[in-house]
């Protein structure tokens, strides 16, 4: 039993860490689309349908990958966690069944034209196309947020019979952790497009391409991270705040606070100790934690001391939660030297766009270990309050758990190469095609022409 | 507002419309893959391009008829994919593999595209006959005795065959030429194995489930089930002639074969359905015992009332844009 207990925590882990990579991706990336071509209708002026037609087929290979991943996680609620959906599937269901209709739908119906459709229908309907396949990947965000925000914070049901029923609507999706979650997780899908359209951009430079559309996406990937970096910064503060009022063991355990204590210093670097209950090697800034969290240098932080048993693991938390806010100091220096210097000399050095290639995935790592502190944080309830990890764990036996995991491991590194080698090759490759071509002369407006050639 | 009884019912009937839905469309799409030919000839560019920009959508459907089975019959989810969970896995990664190899093929070195060619049509196929194994169990109500299991093969291969079949359906009304007449032939062969498939479904079906069997020859039951087999069996007929003439002059009826498969489809769907009613897992689970509370229901039909109709208005418009025989597909 424990051992299935386990195996299934690390399978749904692995999926849902796998399956998030995409969408953080696609998210954001759909606005970047949709602004190229809303740009193009409005100038005319062929280097926005470059940019366009140059992302637009990563995003199609990222979103095909989102989707496939996602169909895999809509099967494991029941699998892995059937008690998860007895206890509050009332309340779990309709929220992933409106992400189903109002989200998936949209996006999938739109994306055959927004892909395939441009000489099929006319330029006004391709845009609102690319609009709403855009609006449909933050709906779906929507959605799926409420359900994981109120799964930290529930609100607005009661208790029958062990058995979650929903009282109002309302207070479930506008639960307390519900607006701090979508907004830092929407921003989060920003920055990771930024960075990464920056990132390829500055490798199609490195590598020669001395067209004009990567010299734009890189100016306008390194405005956007500029400005969203900062606003992250301080979403995540926001966040943080709320969640010491709502779950302050997970704050706790991120900022490794022992025992309660006045005036608490902010931790740079420390290794938790689980038995000892205490710090080594700390490098500490003192009274910091105090006056981030409470805006009072004096100010008293609940210590781990006080929910005895019933926190999370300390060490995972505490470096997740390192690696994530280190990454977005560093996002925010990069962002505004890059953007400050490509203002001031319009171009950048080779080791800038070098630095800018290193971070093209950084956003991937800082989503990650975001979700780990979110959600060990969370430890040991899968809902808080109301059903523990333990609790909900299935019975099949650990074999046919095992051989699924190790199925889905051997899947994702395979698909993982692929998709990074692909994205490269055809960084590489764009390189090879001429600045405008020929259907671009033709006016935007009535392109016509018959094309032949395969994307 | 709706009582629990009825609310039961319209999700099982919602959740049934969403399998047919998905075994219609992603079963040519799934077809089209099984088919693909592994030379290097622009007929299997051509064939991907007849379904580029629907196979998203189409897989929509499975991700909403297991949605809905997870949210209104949560303890038969569990139940089943506990029962399948092997096969599922298999389904899953397939669908995985085929999906991303659909995007890889187009976009990695030309050197590789061969490889992802054998992926697609491999995962299209696996897809196919781990749906048609899970489909075997549950009509065999998850036994492991040597029979269920050689049911559930027998299933497996029978819809890959019937996907194999809409496909070539499929094909005939998208395309011209060399290709529309290859793919005449496939559909002739395939449809004889499916014709046998769904005659031998229909009489063990019966055989070894003496509900079934109950249910199918009572009166007055049997006036509306009895039909449905001999219909499709006309319907078979039919298909075989007009196979036997395509294609025509001026393309005259290319439509006429995927419209029948789609009516034949259908038919088998609400016979199986009928057998089980209101068994959502055979014999031992009905849709009343497994319902999600009538709260939960009424708030999410309220939701489908309005955004089903929407849904259909652009799968609709969709189809229109991508109407007519293939063209070469290009991100634009
Ligand atoms: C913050 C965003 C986010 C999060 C936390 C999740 N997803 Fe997701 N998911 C999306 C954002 C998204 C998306 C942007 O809407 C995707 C990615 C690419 C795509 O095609 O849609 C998607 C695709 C996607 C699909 C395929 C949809 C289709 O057929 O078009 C399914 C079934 C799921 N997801 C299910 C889940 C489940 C059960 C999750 C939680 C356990 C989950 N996703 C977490
Ligand atoms: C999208 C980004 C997400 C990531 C990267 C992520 C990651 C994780 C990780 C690492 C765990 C394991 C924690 C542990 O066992 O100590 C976990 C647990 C869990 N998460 Fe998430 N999660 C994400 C989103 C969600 C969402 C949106 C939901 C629900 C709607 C969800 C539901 C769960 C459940 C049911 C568990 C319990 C199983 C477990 O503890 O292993 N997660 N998640
Ligand atoms: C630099 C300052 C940052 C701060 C102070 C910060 C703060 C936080 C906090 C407190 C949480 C956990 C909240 C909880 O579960 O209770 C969190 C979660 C998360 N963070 Fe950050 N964060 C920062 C930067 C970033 C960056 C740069 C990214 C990604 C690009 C990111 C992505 C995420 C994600 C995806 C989650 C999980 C989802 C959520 O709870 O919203 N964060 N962040």
């Amino acid at each position: 039993m424990l051992e299935t207990l386990m195996l299934s925590r690390i399978q749904f882990a692995a999926n849902i860490s796998f399956h998030i990579l995409f969408p953080t991706i696609t998210i954001a990336l759909s606005w970047f689309l949709f602004y190229f071509k809303l740009r193009f209708d409005q100038t005319g002026d062929p280097v926005w349908m470059r940019a366009y037609r140059f992302w637009v087929k990563i995003f199609a290979l990222t979103f095909a990958i989102g989707v496939v991943t996602g169909i895999t996680m809509s099967f494991q609620f029941g699998t892995n966690w059937p008690k998860f959906m007895e206890t509050v599937g009332n309340i779990a269901g309709p929220l992933l069944g409106y992400e189903v209709l109002t989200a998936f739908f949209l996006e999938a119906g739109f994306l055959g034209i927004m892909l395939f459709g441009m000489n099929r229908v006319s330029a006004r309907i391709h845009t609102l196309s690319t609009l709403i396949v855009a609006f449909g990947t933050s709906l779906s965000s929507f959605w799926i947020l409420a359900l994981n925000s109120w799964m930290q914070t529930p609100q607005g049901h009661e208790m029958r019979d062990g058995v979650a029923y929903p009282v109002d609507w309302f207070a479930i999706i506008f639960n307390p952790s519900f607006p701090y979650k979508l907004s830092h997780m929407l921003v989060a899908s920003g920055l990771t497009a930024a960075f990464l359209v920056a990132g390829i951009s500055a490798y199609r430079l490195l590598k020669g391409d001395d067209k004009k559309a990567p010299k734009l996406t890189l100016k306008i990937a390194l405005t956007v991270a500029a400005i969203l970096a900062p606003t992250q910064i301080f979403l995540g503060d926001m966040h943080g705040l709320n969640t010491l009022e709502h779950q302050p063991q997970k704050i706790a355990a991120m900022e490794g606070i022992w025992h309660t204590e006045k005036g608490a210093p902010l931790l740079l670097f420390a290794l938790p100790d689980e038995e000892q209950k205490t710090n080594h090697f700390e490098i500490a800034i003192p009274k910091m934690a105090s006056f981030i969290l409470t805006h009072d240098l004096d100010g008293e932080i609940k210590g781990l001391n006080e929910f005895e048993g019933n926190h999370p693991p300390v060490a995972p938390v505490f470096f997740a939660f390192r690696i994530m806010v280190g990454l977005g100091m560093l996002m925010l220096a990069i962002a505004w030297l890059s953007r400050f210097i490509l203002w001031r000399k319009n171009q950048l050095s080779p080791w800038l766009l070098k630095t800018l290639v290193v971070m093209s995935f950084s956003g991937w790592i800082a989503t990650l270990a975001g979700w780990y502190v979110t959600e060990i944080g969370r430890q040991p309830w899968l809902v808080t309050g109301i059903l523990t990890v333990k609790d909900a764990a299935t019975d099949i036996a650990p074999e046919n758990v095992g051989i699924t995991l190790t199925l889905y491991l051997v899947l994702y590194v395979v698909i993982m190469v692929a998709y990074l080698h692909t994205i490269f090759t055809m960084a590489g490759r764009a390189i090879e095609i001429e600045e405008i071509s020929i259907d671009e002369q033709v006016k935007p407006v009535i392109n016509t022409s018959k094309n032949t050639v395969e994307g | 507002m709706f009582e629990e009884y009825t609310l039961a019912i319209i999700f099982v009937s919602l959740m049934g419309f969403s399998i047919l839905l998905y075994a219609v469309l992603d079963g040519f799409d799934l077809g089209v893959g099984i088919l693909l030919p592994l030379d290097q000839t622009d007929n299997a560019d051509t064939m991907i391009a007849s379904i580029g920009p629907f196979w998203d959508a189409n897989e929509t459907w499975l991700v909403l008829a297991i949605g809905l089975l997870l949210i209104a019959f949560p303890a038969a989810h569990s139940y089943i994919f506990k029962e399948l969970y092997l096969p599922t896995a298999i389904l899953l990664i397939s669908l995985v593999l085929r999906g991303v190899a659909f995007d890889f093929r187009a976009k990695a070195a030309f050197s590789h595209k061969p490889t992802w060619n054998r992926v697609f049509k491999g995962g299209s196929l696996v897809a196919s006959l781990s749906q048609g194994y899970m489909l075997g169990m549950y009509v065999m109500g998850f036994e492991s005795t040597l029979a269920a299991y050689s049911f559930s093969l027998l299933s497996a291969f029978g819809v890959a065959a019937a996907y194999s079949y809409i496909g070539a359906c499929w094909l005939i009304m998208k395309t011209e030429g060399e290709l529309q007449i290859q793919a005449v032939a496939w559909a002739q062969k395939t449809a004889l194995v499916c014709f046998i498939g769904v005659i031998s479904v229909s009489l063990v079906n019966p055989l070894i489930n003496p509900n079934v069997y109950d249910k199918w020859f009572s009166l007055p039951n049997a006036f509306i089930i009895l039909p449905l087999p001999f219909i499709c069996f006309a319907l078979f007929i039919f298909s075989f002639i007009q196979l036997k003439q395509l294609p025509k002059v001026n393309d005259k009826g290319c439509w006429r074969p995927f419209v029948a498969a789609v009516v034949i489809f259908t038919l088998c769907f609400f016979g199986l359905a009928f057998s089980f009613f209101p068994y959502i897992v055979p014999n031992k689970l009905t849709i009343w015992e497994t319902a999600s509370a009538p709260e939960s229901l009424n708030f999410v039909l309220w939701g489908t009332i309005i955004v089903v109709p929407v849904i259909f208005s652009y799968t609709a418009f969709s189809y229109r844009v991508f109407w007519g025989k293939v063209r070469e597909l290009r991100y634009h």
